[in-house]
């Protein structure tokens, strides 16, 4: 799913909060000031203050020529912080993952919950509607990266909502203020002229580098969804972790399988409370010595079971090396899915099919031991050359997407490399009167072929092969081919597998 | 008094099948793999699942041979719906063959391990797993030891588990509840059409728990064993009466 993000700006946001406070300053103009290089500096102004041209950044002496009637209240250092945080927590109802932006704004990871409000367009009206009936002066804008939702926020006049993939259209109208630049970049831009980011989207990257920066580069790859933005989140999302630490350092194999059997514990009753299961786990030791053991496992399908999970551990504690003792116990699950709820305590007890919970958890034991790259099941592929008529799996509950081929005769062995083998044949495509392999003499006396197999020409190029499935004169059956056309030096003969 | 022994033996004899786990079938219940005739050399006539059966391989064809053998009984098993595990140091198998037993290839998972001792380790886990319609190993060599602890996992779980052994020289005791031996027999051509028939072999019974060995000819055909003197008895029948 693709990201989705609100960026929310607070146009006034210190003075709104005071005019809530302070419900006389309504119909005056106001400004917060706080001490600048020695002189007070206005930091905020009320929007009536600001329809008679005082903007925040003057001095208190200036705006006080401009408007003599000026009431200019001291500005708390911290408590825009305060106050965007204050202004997050409240939008907990809207979105789990939420940043504060500061000076004036605040970002909002909203993949996957606009549809709870029916829509995006009637989501961001909820949330703008609500802060503003609260009395905070808002706009908002939602697009898929968190660059493209700030420009739109601020600086956009079209439209508020913008489409999956529409960043780069979007921004190209906007003043390159809008990349959140810093303003030695951004006097440079002014200075040659480029006025718009649609004047300097389509230069090459080397030449905005070698001008602007790295820095520049990045905003704009930010903005247009070609690098990640890494949020501080307001409530970040724990990471499964779990500690253990030991009054005595633990040194035999017991005290080891009674730690992973705490943290296990521990792990698995939140995972259960959460609805997940764990599909890869970490198990770190912080030896005395001050190195660090560790150990891994993975599991075939989401698991939160303590006993299965265990016994998963069990095969790998002979491989930690407690040397002087393991002070420090952690667990960590990095690689955590959502368990579908089972009725796993009414386990049939008959067919242990492939979605089995009981196959799932064999499986990871042998995983853990013989390593999972060696252990396959196959789907058939629609591909007549036989070593590529079939392909691994990915997962057990992998549907083969074809019906496995029934018509031809295919050999309950089949050697991976076809072997050289001597025949002797007297007729063009006709099976050999008797072939030799391994010194021993092989006389024909039934076959069925040939099943000509060509070769993909797109993928190799070679001859193809002629099979003839053939019985000797004690009934063993063998599959053979013949490696291109018959010719009669250079007929080259192959046997290739065994037959039931 | 004669006949008063005899009952005596015989439900002693009965005692102590039941204390070595082979409980008579319950009535109206049909064979799970259909061998037909082979069958009655085992206890109580039936083919017994949930225990090891061994195979005896010392060449490639036999080897084929085994393994479709093996494939048909395995399409009985796993008709209740289980998955098969195939646990091998160097997978020679080929899956789509599979479908010429009525076996799903994509029912079976294929695990290759790196040593022969692995082999035995992961047979055991995989015992120990009720529900699957067999395991099937493929090995150089077991002895005593090791088999009886492949016998006590299928104990507990009712899994069938069949090695294949590709070393047959040393052949010591074991605990596996039949010793098979499959060789390739000349197949015969249907309705006297060229080409290579359905396949035959020869299926010695070596050795069976409690059974009385024996050897017979079976062929695979159109899903299920046929005894090769039956089929030549409906050969000899004109062919309006087979129909």
């Amino acid at each position: 799913m693709k990201n989705r993000f609100v960026s929310l700006w607070f146009r006034h946001l210190t003075t709104d909060r005071l005019t809530l406070r302070r419900p006389e300053l309504q119909q005056l103009p106001f400004v917060l000031a706080a001490p600048v290089r020695g002189r007070m500096g206005i930091t905020a102004a009320n929007p009536l203050a600001e329809a008679r041209g005082i903007t925040a950044g003057t001095t208190v002496v200036d705006a006080k020529a401009i408007v003599p009637d000026l009431q200019v209240i001291d500005d708390i250092p911290g408590q825009r912080a305060k106050l965007l945080k204050a202004l997050g927590e409240w939008c907990i109802r809207y979105s789990p993952l939420i940043a504060v932006d500061l000076p004036d704004g605040l970002i909002l990871d909203v993949s996957g919950c606009a549809h709870l409000w029916g829509g995006e367009r009637d989501y961001l009206k909820e949330i703008v509607t609500r802060l503003r009936s609260k009395g905070y002066d808002v706009r908002g804008a939602i697009a898929d990266t968190v660059g493209t939702a700030w420009a739109v926020a601020r600086f956009g006049r079209v439209k508020s909502i913008i489409g999956p993939g529409e960043q780069a259209d979007a921004l190209l109208s906007l003043p390159p203020v809008a990349l959140r630049l810093e303003t030695v970049t951004l006097e440079r831009l002014q200075k040659l002229g480029f006025y718009s980011i649609r004047s300097f989207i389509g230069v090459r990257r080397s030449v905005l580098r070698r001008r602007f920066g790295q820095d520049f580069l990045l905003r704009l790859d930010q903005a247009l969804g070609n690098e990640d933005e890494p949020l501080q989140l307001l409530h970040p999302v724990e990471p499964y972790h779990e500690r253990l630490p030991c009054l005595e350092p633990i040194r035999t194999a017991a005290g080891i399988e009674i730690a992973i059997k705490a943290l296990l514990e521990k792990l698995c009753k939140r995972l259960q409370g959460e609805g997940k299961g764990l599909r890869t786990a970490i198990l770190r030791g912080y030896r005395i010595d001050g190195q660090m053991i560790q150990t891994d496992i993975g599991t075939n399908r989401a698991s939160c079971h303590p006993d299965h999970l265990f016994k998963l551990f069990e095969l790998k504690i002979p491989l930690l090396e407690p040397d002087l003792g393991i002070e420090l116990f952690t667990l960590e699950a990095p690689k955590v899915e959502d368990v579908s709820p089972e009725q796993e305590a009414f386990w049939s007890p008959e067919g242990c099919g492939l979605t089995d919970v009981r196959l799932a958890q064999l499986l990871d034991k042998l995983a853990n031991k013989v390593g999972a790259g060696n252990i396959h099941r196959y789907l058939p592929q629609e591909r007549y050359w036989p070593e590529q008529s079939l392909k691994p799996a990915i997962s057990l509950q992998d549907k083969p997407s074809a019906s496995w081929r029934t018509g031809r005769p295919r050999p309950s062995l089949l050697l991976s490399k076809p072997e050289r083998i001597e025949v002797t044949s007297l007729i063009p495509d006709y099976p050999p009167m008797l072939f030799i392999y391994k010194d021993q003499v092989h006389h024909i006396k039934k076959a069925d072929g040939p099943e000509r197999i060509e070769r993909e020409w797109w993928l190799d190029e070679g001859p193809h092969r002629d099979y003839y499935q053939v019985e000797d004169q004690a009934g063993r059956r063998y599959w053979l081919f013949r490696s291109g056309h018959y010719s009669e030096e250079k007929s080259q003969w192959y046997i290739h597998g065994f037959f039931a | 008094m004669e006949q008063l022994k005899r009952d005596i033996i015989s439900r002693l004899q009965k005692d102590i099948l039941l204390r070595q786990g082979f409980n008579p079938p319950a009535a109206g219940v049909a064979s799970v793999v259909g061998l037909g005739a082979v069958e009655a050399a085992f206890p109580n006539a039936v083919f017994p699942v949930g225990a090891i059966h061994e195979f005896l391989t010392s060449s490639r064809e036999q080897a084929a041979a085994s393994v479709g053998f093996m494939a048909g009984l395995i399409s009985g098993l796993a008709k209740k719906g289980g998955a098969c595990l195939w646990i091998s140091v160097s997978g020679k198998l080929f899956p789509p063959s599979l479908t010429a037993f009525d076996v799903e290839p994509d029912q079976v998972i294929f695990i290759d391990v790196e040593r022969e001792k692995d082999v035995l380790w992961a047979m055991e886990e995989a015992l120990k797993c009720e529900g699957l319609a067999a395991v099937i190993a493929e090995v150089k060599n077991i002895n005593f030891a090791q088999s009886r602890r492949l016998q006590l996992a299928v104990e507990s779980s009712k899994v069938t588990g069949f090695l294949l052994r590709n070393d047959p020289r040393r052949l010591g005791t074991t605990t596996c509840v039949a010793r098979w031996q499959i060789t390739p027999m000349p197949s015969e051509p249907e309705d006297e059409l060229p080409g290579v028939g359905f396949p035959r072999w020869q299926v010695d019974l070596l050795r069976v728990r409690n059974g009385s060995p024996g050897s017979w000819k079976l062929e695979w055909m159109e899903g299920r064993f046929v005894p090769v003197e039956e089929k030549m008895k409906l050969m000899g029948l004109p062919e309006r009466q087979i129909a």
